[in-house]
């Protein structure tokens, strides 16, 4: 026969979206905070992330090959962004064999036990970072402090608490708030804001965050709605207390821009396996996790709550996508 | 001993004894009172709840016989494909009642339109589902009532017992089919039959369902039924009727004289697990083609391939 | 210019690709013989009333639409009928269809075969819907709904508005575009007779900027015309569906499961405005439209105006002849046309264009996991979550998709269009419906 014609459903033709497109974008969205770690931290910054997207990599593979034995996907790129967003939740001078066994829980337990990617209920770096902040909580929160690669390198190896660390202990001390800012390690507002401080590798420069979090919005890998609940959550509430009482809760600015409020709003909660499904479900999960987050600071035992908040809302997830559906055209029309 | 301990021991076994005594009377409460006899017949059933029998699961199909039996007294018209025979009569035996013996039925594919004997004339590109292919075109041999070779009634087997042989694109049954009509009721097309197993699992059927003109049958598939009627002419048991261009084996006037056989001219007609045959020279070229079939794939009883 | 009008949920942007946007409409040559399929309307197909051996002439009655639902058919050529049988058409299947041998081309009497136009509607509204019967007008957008059915508005209904779908919102396809701006006229004599028709005083032609000539053109001609008002609208597919160009156009909602008349609108296609005109100025039965013949590849992409029946292979060669490395030929546009086996296809009333795609361009891409991104749910312009149908249907739990509105679904493919994964969402929707179809049936 001349002509072997193909039959298909339509639409016959499909728009330039895959999967790997999505995953590299969040890369490329990410490059502007490895660079400004990277500035702080030196070396030290690309070692983690390197050892952390490497194992990554090595585990979705080999746990592909030899436990689920199944086509083998590390090139889509989600393995990247697991590593890459491990690494930013970990401080700099992390030993590299804990940063390994949190590459293992991250891939082996929380992404691929549920199936690989498209099935976890939690977002698979948060559960890596969780997991060895709870089993090394020693390493995981001796925290360097940052020196710009071109500025004098006074000390080395000094480790410093972060400005959240402070906070938490002032306040648990009595201490004013006034008190507590003017502390010599206190990072002033500029530094906050460049990322000049000490603090986990992606939780630097509200700036750099942001920037990504622009881009991936302009390329609609991520929706609007959840990094703004957040923030703005987070603002609100730390801002209502803030009025309230100055002397004991600071203003919510501080909160905006140390910890890793940006890092989880912006990358970590809008993870599109483990985040809702609806505008109005995104929402909900955004309002939920602010709010978890600023109690957590305000009042509990950590001085930052944005992980676990994150994966809070992540097992209501499922419940916010059947209880929250879109807008259906033509139900409870508008008639006229 | 540590009064925090005792306290806690206390506590604890307490809390355990009135939640205990709560359960006690909330499940003399709602007791379900129901006959003895369901778990007794659902004991012997074979648990496999793949609803053959027309019900959903085994202990639907044990209510189903004891209220048959205490309303009825019979069970007649109530049969488990999967258990056959045998567990009819142990249901039987626990309502006190006779069952009728049934003739054992497979799945038979009743399509023979391979790769190679309907070519594919395009390319099919989509979800391996023949139910979303049937209503998207007329198949990729062309045949619109041809099997679609994308596996639904594979899908829809829960005894491994049919498969799709990639050689010729067809599904194959295998001796594991209890013929609970999963895969018939899967088949957008309706290409698979129960028929009876036959003896020494002996069948002949006609492995065509086309009911269009013989020449157009015949151009997307060299092995359809033409409807020429010669097998009707020569069936000495009037086993066979015509219907819109289509020979249809009637598998309990069938007497396996397979007469048909040898009549058909485009071997629409299958015979299985037949002794090779001797007579005339042009039927042997077709025994040894037939032969050859089935010693390839010895140990599974070739549906497709007669 | 008025403001830019356009629905609210969904929505995408395929590629436009409209080459043959400046092709002017030419007349196409007659076949030798033609394939005329009964099943050319949605709902029953027609009955036929001539037999092997008739002699026919152009326009003459050839089978009878019979049920309510169903539309006559008339034959597009003068010769003789050499048989009645099952033929391949674009549905894929062998359909029951009247072929004829082409000879000379002679008109039935009493159809009016001159260009000049006929101004002055003279028919009242009864003598307008009978003709429109008579002549066997489908909607020519593509579910080709027979028009006379939708002039009939149901007792306590009242149609306020008529809207006129000149979107083209598929990609490739231009003959609604060449049609406006060729027989913009024509067009506007027949808005004139639906609205009569109707009763209603407001008619509203919405056309997507894209196409800002035919928009100009009409806008000047409509002056002329009281009570048609052309609508320009923002780009977006999939805006030519009735229910979002009823959105777009007077920011109504549909309610779910009902038909456009229950918010007071009755929508039809360019073309069936133009067909509407014919049949009831000219008493000229749908024997003929515009097919455009598109694609990547095509060395000619044109608008040809051709009778039914005319199999595709002479559109083909008309626009210089199939291309080497055709993978797919479409009856229809990229979204939602259908992909026929064999250029022996007829074109018939709902064909709007054939499209080729390239080898490279047929074959999806291998579909990956869903990644749950909600893409499919954002773009879905009835507000679904194709995912969930998909998935539904896969997993055969038709009840609770028949729950999450799956009947709701317009089947315009853009949640396929935009999932990164390639999942063949669409497919499997498709599915869906059609079991949660046959559950409601078998219910009643």
């Amino acid at each position: 026969m001349m002509n072997q014609f193909t039959i298909s459903g339509s639409p016959h033709v499909h728009g330039e979206e895959s999967v790997s497109k999505v995953m590299y974008t969040v890369v490329l969205a990410l490059v502007p905070a490895v660079l400004v770690s990277s500035y702080f931290f030196g070396l030290d910054a690309v070692r983690v992330l390197l050892i952390a997207v490497l194992s990554c990599l090595f585990f979705e593979w080999a746990i592909q090959k030899y436990i689920i034995k199944g086509p083998i996907t590390i090139t889509d790129g989600s393995a990247v962004v697991a590593g890459l967003l491990l690494a930013f939740n970990v401080p700099a001078n992390l030993p590299w064999w804990i940063l390994v066994i949190g590459a293992l829980v991250t891939i082996g337990i929380a992404k691929m036990s549920f199936g690989g990617l498209g099935k976890n209920p939690f977002n698979p770096a948060l559960v890596g970072r969780v997991f060895m902040l709870i089993s090394f909580p020693v390493q995981m929160t001796s925290w360097p402090v940052a020196k710009p690669l071109f500025a004098d390198a006074v000390t080395d190896a000094v480790t410093g608490p972060t400005a959240l660390g402070l906070l938490k202990e002032g306040i648990d001390a009595g201490k004013t708030v006034e008190q507590i800012l003017s502390d010599p390690n206190m990072p002033a507002y500029l530094d906050r804001l460049t990322g000049n401080m000490s603090g986990s590798l992606g939780e630097m420069s509200a700036i750099a965050l942001l920037l990504g979090g622009l881009f991936m919005i302009w390329r609609k890998v991520i929706d609007w709605q959840v990094p703004f609940s957040i923030i703005f959550t987070v603002f609100a509430f730390a801002g209502i207390f803030h009025l309230i009482d100055p002397t004991y809760y600071i203003d919510p600015t501080f909160h905006l821009f140390t910890g890793g409020l940006m890092l989880g709003a912006i990358y970590m909660a809008t993870d599109m396996v483990s985040s809702p499904m609806t505008i109005t479900g995104k929402w909900i999960y955004g309002i939920g996790i602010g709010l978890i987050t600023i109690i957590i600071r305000l009042w509990g035992a950590y001085p930052e709550g944005i992980s676990f908040a994150i994966l809070i809302m992540n097992a209501f997830v499922p419940l916010i996508n059947n209880s929250f559906k879109p807008r259906r055209f033509g139900v409870k029309a508008v008639s006229k | 001993m540590n009064e925090v301990l005792l306290f806690a021991l206390l506590t604890l076994g307490l809390l355990g004894t009135v939640a205990a005594v709560i359960l006690y009377f909330v499940a003399q409460k709602f007791k379900v009172i129901e006959d003895p006899k369901i778990d007794l017949v659902d004991d012997v059933l074979p648990k496999a709840n793949c609803g053959g029998c027309g019900f959903p699961g085994c202990r639907a199909f044990a209510e189903a016989l004891v209220k048959s039996a205490d309303v009825n007294k019979s069970i007649d018209g109530l049969n488990c494909p999967v258990g056959g025979n045998d567990v009819m009569k142990d249901a039987a035996a626990i309502l006190g009642l006779e069952v009728q013996e049934q003739d054992p039925l497979i799945a038979v594919i009743r399509c023979n339109g391979s790769k190679a004997n309907s070519p594919a004339k395009i390319d099919y590109d989509g979800p391996s589902t023949c139910a979303f292919a049937h209503n998207l075109y007329a198949g990729e041999g062309g045949c619109p009532h041809g099997c679609l070779g994308l596996g639904d009634c594979v899908a829809s087997c829960d005894f491994d017992a049919i498969h799709m042989n990639p050689e010729t694109g067809l599904p194959e049954v295998n001796d594991k089919c209890v013929a609970c009509g999963a895969c018939v009721k899967a088949c957008p097309r309706g290409i698979i039959e129960l028929r009876p197993k036959g003896k020494k699992d002996r069948r002949i059927f006609v492995s065509c369902i086309n009911e269009e003109k013989g020449g157009v049958a015949k151009k997307n598939c060299a092995v359809a039924c033409i409807g020429c009627s010669k097998c009707f002419k020569v069936c000495p048991f009037e086993a066979i009727t015509m219907n819109n261009n289509l020979a249809y084996i009637d598998p309990i006037k069938c007497k396996l004289c397979r007469k048909c056989v040898e009549v058909c001219p485009t071997d629409a007609i299958h015979e299985l697990n037949f002794p090779p045959r001797k007579k005339k020279p042009e039927v042997v070229e077709n025994t040894t083609e037939k032969e050859s079939v089935p010693a390839a794939s010895s140990d599974n009883k070739n549906e497709t391939q007669a | 210019m008025k403001s830019l009008k356009t629905f609210t949920i969904g929505g995408v942007h395929p590629e436009e690709n409209k080459r043959s946007a400046n092709a002017p409409i030419q007349q196409l040559s007659f076949p030798k013989q033609a394939i005329v399929p009964l099943g050319q309307n949605l709902g029953a197909p027609s009955k036929p009333i001539v037999k092997r051996g008739d002699e026919i002439k152009t326009g003459q009655l050839i089978a009878k639409g019979e049920s309510f639902i169903s539309a006559n058919l008339h034959s597009p050529f003068t010769g003789k009928v050499l048989k009645i049988d099952d033929l391949l058409d674009s549905s894929g299947y062998r359909r029951p269809a009247v072929v004829i041998e082409v000879g000379d081309d002679v008109w039935e009497e009493g159809i009016d075969t001159s260009a000049a136009l006929k101004r002055e509607i003279s028919d009242d509204k009864q003598s307008i819907i009978d003709k429109i019967k008579a002549n066997g007008i489908v909607g020519l957008g593509g579910a080709t709904f027979p028009t006379h059915v939708k002039l009939m508005v149901p007792d306590g209904k009242k149609a306020e508005f008529l809207i006129i779908n000149g979107v083209e919102c598929e990609p490739y396809l231009t003959s609604d575009h060449r049609l406006m701006l060729e027989k913009g006229e024509e067009m506007l004599i027949g808005i004139k007779i639906l609205m009569k028709a109707l009763s209603v005083d407001q008619a509203i032609v919405g056309i997507e900027n894209n196409k800002a000539d035919a928009i100009k053109h009409l806008t000047e001609l409509a002056q002329k015309y009281e009570g048609i008002s052309i609508q320009p609208l923002k780009v977006k597919y999939p805006q030519g569906g009735e229910k979002q160009l009823i959105k777009a156009a007077v920011n109504r909602e549909v309610p779910s499961g009902k038909l456009p008349i229950e918010v007071g609108c009755v929508v039809t296609n360019v073309g069936t405005a133009f067909a509407v005109y014919e049949a009831v100025q000219k008493n000229k039965p749908l024997i003929e439209r515009v097919v455009t013949v598109t694609g990547k590849a095509v060395r000619k992409p044109s608008n040809f105006m051709v009778r039914v029946g005319t199999p595709v292979q002479m559109l083909l060669d008309a626009a210089e002849g199939l291309p080497e490395n055709t993978g797919k030929m479409i009856n229809g546009g990229p979204m939602m046309g259908k992909a026929i086996m064999s250029a022996e296809v007829p074109v018939v009333k709902g064909t709007s264009g054939i499209l080729l795609m390239k080898k490279e361009e047929s074959r999806r891409k291998t579909p990956q996991t869903c990644i749950r991104c909600s893409k499919c749910t954002t773009v879905c312009p009835m507000g679904l979550e194709p995912f969930l149908l998909a998935k539904m249907s896969r997993l055969e739990r038709y009840e609770e998709s028949e729950k999450e509105r799956i009947m709701d679904c317009i089947e315009c493919g853009s949640c396929q269009f935009t999932c990164p994964s390639h999942l063949p969402l669409l497919d499997y929707l498709r599915l869906g419906k059609q079991r949660v179809g046959q559950l409601i049936r078998s219910r009643k």
